[in-house]
């Protein structure tokens, strides 16, 4: 099984050069101390025209609970294909979100925006809590949330 | 094993409901709170446009606006650093006037109530809970109407134990709201987890917008047609994105308003789950009703003394009666037994017909006679009852309201019946109440298996025959062989005696002993021995097993076991009793004698006793801190010789626990019984029941019908009679 597995991912690499050009991606977001339930959590991106173009995480499982997270909600309809393979637990306050995810380096530096929106239960919801451009320049740059997010940085 | 599998989830199901009511209702107080802090809103006519103006205005970097269903505004916007600020909104003036962060303590308190702090696995712990309360609630109701005869008389006055009556008096008050309480909750479960339909989404987004900005919130008609207190939330669009709108959220549905000409761009009315979720949020939380709240709170502050009241009612009587092995159900038992009993005693014979029937084969149900349902007993072939008295004639405890269930149900003519009464023969009305049961099936139409047969103070000689005439008459061969359950027996040692009556050749003592040593296990059970003045020990003397009962002059906040006991020529237990020396010991049990304490309330009580009789009547008199009026009749034979506690009467007039006292002397030249010392003083006495004296009687059985019929001429000018009296709770007889 092993075996074939390493041999598939050898044949993808070969055949499909855009993914050997991908890079792995930390993103880190430290929760403020907001004092309430856990935060519900979704990192995506927008292209050049300011249209939705893919989500790179969701923190948090309960789906009745994404119309909360009104940007991303308006802009995928809460269609939970977007986000399949790619959810983890919320995040409580004052802890640390962190992952790491496969970007493609044709994102960078091509008029990419990466969002945040975040909602706790009984609380306010904050779309777009952080927008920042995706660029090599701003790797390791922390950026201040509004709400619920104290700082968060990508790395490469 | 069965039993800890049974317990442990009840007292679980307990602490359980007890931590989410005293949660619930410390959370009560906060909507009330909210609205005292609201700014008084002076204009009803407020719309949500100049609001929103009035708070753009103050405030330019506004995102948002907030209703509560309370009505406080609350507005929220981005500082200069770009963070996220709110404050409560004074709608007069759109500028910021309070703090607007949920106050840490209601947070916690809110998660300690919905999931106990164990996330979704705590919220359905507690939905567990509300669906426990729910049950609990329901088959209250129908327990409550049961005891007190029906749903017509849900709210009469009750009588019995006082841990039951608190029970039964704070469900009744605070069922509403629990049940309120608790179906709102598992509402808001329901619809937590997904289980109720989802609520609407709110209509599409607009794709096309007029793509200018800054039209005058005031100018928009939507805004200006709606009324503040109907807004839920106003979204202004996002800084510099000139396609974005105004998303507006109202009570009545949810829509977007174009920011360059304030037009309506789309709108959706809100669903019936919708409306209803908010409905059933305001009636569990009280947001947006803080008085209904803060009633909820205070009914759901009933439930931890629900607990500890059901619980000793739970253990009181399990502690009361025998286990029966192997009871079958109602619906499945051939042979019904129905139990009337008042000390427990019945119910072991009971118990032993049980087994003995049970042993050939058939299904046995054994129950209290108060429990009589003929509609369940679909397979019954005979139903036998055993019925203790109770005073005069009245029905035991575990048989009280079974006449009334008679007179309420149709016979079953082909299920016959036996009435074995039970009692004790030098008692005037022996067996009076199994002679009425008797008499009132006869009168109902019920067929009968066996003539009334009784037994004379718990004879198993008595028993065995009458189980040999039934095991002939149903075809089983009975072979009962009752072995007396002698009650839990105590330990009391001798501390001090009094000694009366040697002059008049009727020996008589005041005995008190050491209250008996307990454990602290014992007490915070409720094993150790609590009693009152007029409740009764048990004594078995040797060589018999009828308990005889002397009634106690003191409780056991006195801090001794007081009894005033006359030797009987030939009484086996008198003369052991009046024989004992300080330091000796003998071993008794307690029993209940709640119908013999003076009411609780201020008014006066007459107490009438003589002989020995005076014990009780002193105990209720030591106790009266209060100092209620109190007046004490008195019989003895001679003022030298028997008058029992006369020092003690001296002190008590002196400090004002006994109002009066009226003696009389068998033995002197006067020859007066207590009885003509009623008659005497027939006015006074008229006088005090008329303000709503109870009266007491406690003595010999002679004495006791004299003090009847002289209370009774007293009452009949008045209209009364001493059974009227007695109906009433006020007057209550002690007789031996």
């Amino acid at each position: 099984m092993k075996r074939l597995l390493t041999a598939l991912a050898m044949t993808t690499a070969l055949t499909v050069p855009g993914l050997a050009m991908a890079r792995q991606v930390t993103l880190t977001a430290n929760m403020a101390n907001y004092g309430g339930n856990n935060a519900f959590v979704v990192v995506y991106l927008t292209n050049a025209q300011g249209k939705y173009a893919k989500t790179l995480w969701m923190a948090g499982g309960r789906a009745k609970y994404y119309r909360h997270l009104s940007d991303w909600y308006r802009a995928t309809g809460g269609n939970t294909a977007e986000i399949s393979g790619i959810t983890g637990a919320s995040v409580g306050s004052g802890r640390e979100l962190k992952v790491t995810v496969d970007l493609a380096d044709t994102l960078f530096d091509a008029g990419y925006q990466l969002h945040i929106d975040s909602a706790v239960e009984d609380m306010r919801e904050s779309p777009s809590e952080i927008t920042v451009p995706l660029t090599a320049a701003g790797a390791g740059k922390p950026v201040r949330g509004q709400r619920y997010i104290a700082n968060f940085q990508y790395k490469m | 094993m069965l039993r800890f599998v049974h317990r442990w989830p009840g007292l679980v199901a307990a602490i359980l409901v007890i931590c989410m009511s005293l949660s619930g209702a410390a959370l009560s107080v906060f909507p009330a709170l909210e609205s005292l802090s609201t700014p008084a809103q002076t204009d009803s006519t407020l719309d949500v446009g100049t609001v929103a103006a009035r708070i753009q205005a103050a405030q330019p970097a506004v995102s948002e606006i907030r209703v509560s269903p309370a009505g406080r505004v609350t507005a929220f916007w981005f500082d200069t650093n770009n963070q996220s600020q709110a404050s409560v909104i004074d709608p007069a003036t759109g500028k910021a006037v309070a703090n607007a962060e949920t106050p840490a303590a209601e947070r916690w308190l809110k998660n300690l109530h919905r999931s106990l702090f164990l996330g979704e696995n705590g919220r359905i712990v507690t939905a567990v809970g509300a669906l426990l309360m729910l049950v609990l609630s329901v088959s209250g109701l129908f327990l409550v109407a049961r005891r007190t005869g029906g749903w017509k008389r849900f709210f009469s006055p009750l009588r019995g134990a006082s841990s039951a009556r608190v029970h039964v008096e704070l469900a009744r008050v605070s069922v509403a709201g629990l049940l309120l309480s608790s179906l709102t909750a598992l509402w808001m479960t329901a619809s937590t987890f997904g289980i109720l339909p989802e609520s609407a989404d709110g209509p599409a987004m607009p794709a096309v917008t007029s793509g200018r900005t800054g039209y005058g919130l005031d100018q928009m008609p939507t805004l200006s047609k709606l009324p503040i207190d109907a807004l839920r939330d106003l979204t202004f669009p996002a800084q510099g994105d000139v396609n974005d709108v105004y998303t507006l959220k109202t009570t009545q549905g949810t829509g977007y308003i174009d920011q360059g000409n304030g037009k309506l761009l789309a709108w959706s009315d809100a669903s019936i789950w919708d409306s209803i979720g908010d409905t059933v949020m305001m009636l569990h939380t009280g947001r947006g009703a803080a008085l209904l709240g803060l009633i909820l709170g205070l009914m759901s502050l009933a439930v931890p003394a629900l607990a500890v009241t059901g619980a000793i009612q739970w253990w009181a009587s399990l502690k009361a009666r025998p286990r029966i092995r192997g009871n079958a159900s109602a619906g499945r038992a051939g042979t019904v037994i129905l139990v009337g009993s008042e000390g427990g005693a019945t119910w072991g014979f009971a118990a032993t017909l049980h087994a003995a029937v049970a042993k050939t084969g058939e299904h046995v149900h054994v129950a209290p006679m108060s429990a009589f349902e003929p509609q369940r007993y679909s397979a019954a072939k005979r139903i036998i009852v055993m019925a203790a008295t109770y005073g005069d004639g009245d029905a035991p405890a575990s048989a009280r309201n079974f006449l009334s269930r008679l007179a309420t149900n149709r016979p079953l003519r082909t299920i016959p019946v036996s009435v074995l009464g039970f009692g004790d023969r030098s008692f005037p009305h022996f067996c009076g109440f199994a002679q009425d049961v008797d008499a009132e099936l006869e009168k109902a139409g019920w067929a009968k298996l066996l003539p009334l047969e009784t037994v004379d103070r718990q004879s198993p000689q008595d028993f065995a025959r009458w189980g040999r005439a039934l095991g002939e008459k149903i075809g089983i061969p009975l072979d009962l062989h009752h072995a007396t359950v002698v009650p839990q027996l105590t330990g009391l040692t001798l501390i001090s005696r009094r000694d009366f009556g040697a002059a008049v050749q009727a020996p008589a003592a005041i005995l008190r002993f050491a209250l008996p040593r307990t454990t602290l296990w014992q007490r915070l059970t409720g094993d150790a021995p609590r009693f009152s003045a007029g409740d009764l020990i048990g004594i078995v003397p040797h060589g018999s097993n009828t308990p005889r009962f002397y009634s106690l002059a003191s409780s056991s906040r006195d801090g001794f076991v007081e009894i005033c006991v006359r030797k009987h020529p030939g009484g086996l237990c008198s003369s052991r009793l009046v024989d004992l020396m300080p330091g000796d010991k003998i071993h008794v049990f307690f029993r209940p004698n709640p119908d013999f304490r003076p009411a609780k309330n201020r008014k006066p009580v007459v107490l009438i006793g003589a002989g020995t009789g005076i014990g009780p009547l002193a105990g209720f008199v030591r106790a009266n801190d209060t100092k209620r009026p109190m007046h004490l009749f008195f019989g003895a034979r001679h003022p030298s010789s028997d008058v029992f506690y006369a020092p003690e009467i001296d002190r008590w007039l002196n400090e004002g626990k006994l109002t009066s006292i009226e003696t009389a002397f068998s033995r002197t030249a006067a020859r007066s019984y207590v009885q003509d010392a009623v008659r005497r003083d027939g006015q006074r006495l008229a006088g005090l029941i008329a303000s709503g004296a109870q009266i007491m009687v406690c003595g010999g059985a002679d004495m006791a019908a004299g003090v009847k019929a002289a209370l009774g001429d007293i009452l009949a000018p008045m209209n009364l009679t001493t059974a009227k009296l007695k109906a009433e709770g006020r007057y209550a007889e002690d007789v031996y």
